[in-house]
């Protein structure tokens, strides 16, 4: 498939977004927990910031997707069968709750509202966050099913390419509030760090299995089959059109195969390697910059990835223009 | 349809239904495949669920897949989801189009009965083209189907495609070489020796 830059950082953007408030809530929990000194209000809003901004922008890049942006509402209609449809609604769902529950935290609504048990207080944003939690979740589960839900794409078509959303866009979230809580001068980069590595080593376990998955099966269908003539010595002469056409515009990423071994080789060193090693450097030097850095790579590794990602699979229609394919 | 830079360098445009060629064999052993290429209105339609507008649909009463255009938002997901590359996005108005059946044609009860068909059907010069219903089970194209062994492309899919792809047809007689060869001359039988050389052909029987 031809890499669609929108397509590109509408997943790792929201994938980042999503993530950042998972580490959120989740920091929030182990401060109920009395795991971890509870954080100053500036931390949260500054985070459910920062995780909207991320939302947002994911929002914009798919706008460039589309044809027709200005029909684009009616693509919230077709949830009962589409995924894409189903990220339509669920990604304004999570978008609002990551505003009210920074609202509600900057608002100060932090008493509880009532109490489980005489040990478990629960606040407004304790709900908010329980139900942008799910939200997070499933807005993971949606964007990944657009992909693993296609039959024909034997390289997307696993349950591996939902683990590699959840686990990749988990690892760029915790990665960034370890930043962020590293800018901000707390202290739960150690906390966020240990996070982000062990969601890093879950990412390369699973996107380490997909890309040896890959590797190795071959395509259902072949050409005799496309055209329904048995023949093993099959040659296509023309394929319809002399110039290019959306079919070989679409499904080819045109690429040599060295340039995306080059590609892999970098997102593996960029997404997996490069930040556990600054995570791990700035958690001994108490460095502001690395956790930061650790981000960055990282997030650029991710782009690099879902690069790879669109190359890797082939699309059956590629049987009908073998020039190309 | 629309067209882009038809007459300059890099033309490209949407098609609805494209001729593709193939060639089966090795020189001088080969055979050449046209293959028209459209949209095949699958029973099973996988672009239709896709769609998060509805704008993709197979209607109700004849089967035909479609997509609205003033519905559709051209995310090019439904491409993506069909296996056999039939739709292709219209640069021009930004939405996705694919072969429609003529379901202008074919629904248009002012046009005689005989012309409510696909415009591809009509104009082909030798008929090579069908049309008609395939769940009646005497319809012509049910029975070519049936008869001739009309097959679907990719059928490990389970997509169940409409339209069918009939195979070449051949005019064989089946000739043995003891029919060209009289391995019962009688001629033989008396050893005479004045045969022509090359041995004995049906034409012996005259000399």
């Amino acid at each position: 498939m031809h890499p669609a830059f929108s397509v590109i950082f509408l997943t790792t953007l929201l994938g980042a977004g999503q993530g950042l408030f998972l580490a959120l809530y989740t920091g929030q929990l182990y401060a109920l927990a009395n795991l971890l000194p509870d954080q100053s209000n500036d931390f949260y809003i500054m985070g459910s910031f920062l995780s909207m901004v991320l939302l947002i922008a994911g929002l914009i890049a798919s706008v460039f997707h589309l044809g027709r942006p200005e029909r684009a509402w009616r693509a919230a209609t077709q949830w009962r069968t589409s995924w894409l449809s189903r990220e339509v609604v669920v990604l304004p769902v999570a978008m609002a709750l990551t505003f009210v529950y920074g609202l509600f935290h900057y608002l100060g609504w932090t008493q509880a509202l009532f109490t489980i048990s005489d040990t478990l207080p629960v606040d407004a944003t304790l709900v908010t966050g329980a139900l942008g939690t799910l939200a997070s979740f499933l807005l993971f589960l949606c964007t990944a099913m657009i992909y693993a839900s296609l039959r024909f794409i034997k390289a997307w078509h696993t349950p591996l390419t939902v683990a590699n959303f959840l686990f990749l866009g988990m690892a760029s979230g915790f990665m960034l509030a370890a930043a962020l809580s590293a800018y901000m001068g707390t202290n739960l980069v150690a906390f966020y760090g240990t996070w982000a590595v062990v969601a890093t080593t879950l990412g390369a376990i699973s996107r380490g299995s997909s890309l040896y998955r890959n590797s190795k099966f071959r395509c259902k269908v072949d050409m005799q089959s496309a055209i329904g003539v048995h023949h093993s010595q099959l040659h296509q002469k023309a394929q319809g059109f002399m110039g290019g056409s959306f079919n070989t515009r679409e499904f080819f990423h045109g690429k040599s195969d060295g340039f995306l071994l080059m590609v892999r080789y970098i997102f593996l060193l960029m997404v997996f390697v490069l930040p556990v090693l600054l995570i791990l450097f700035a958690y001994l030097s108490e460095s502001v910059r690395l956790p930061i850095a650790a981000f960055a790579i990282q997030y650029i590794g991710l782009v690099l990835e879902r690069y790879y990602f669109f190359t890797e699979a082939k699309h059956p229609q590629n049987l009908y223009y073998q020039s190309m394919a | 349809m629309t067209d882009q830079r038809p007459y300059d360098e890099d033309p490209t445009g949407t098609f609805f239904n494209r001729v593709q060629t193939y060639e089966a064999g090795v020189f001088p052993n080969t055979e050449t495949y046209h293959f028209p290429k459209s949209c095949l209105h699958c029973e099973d339609p996988p672009c239709v669920p896709v769609c998060p507008t509805g704008a993709s649909y197979k209607r109700v009463d004849n089967g035909v897949v479609l997509v609205d255009y003033d519905k559709c938002i051209g995310c090019k997901y439904c491409s993506w989801a069909c296996p056999y590359g039939a739709r292709e996005i219209d640069e021009k108005s930004r939405v996705m189009k694919k072969c429609t059946l003529c379901v202008d044609r074919i629904t248009d009860t002012s046009l005689p009965e005989s012309e409510r068909k696909p415009a591809c059907v009509l104009a082909c010069p030798t008929s090579a083209r069908l049309f008609g219903d395939i769940h009646d089970p005497n319809s012509n194209v049910s029975v070519a189907i049936r008869e001739e062994g009309g097959y679907p492309l990719q059928p490990e899919w389970g997509t169940k495609p409409a339209n069918h792809y009939l195979p070449r047809r051949k005019t064989r007689i089946q000739i043995h070489e003891d029919e060209l060869v009289r391995a019962d001359n009688p001629l033989k039988k008396e050893e005479l020796p004045s045969l022509p050389d090359g041995g004995e052909t049906l034409d012996d029987v005259a000399w």
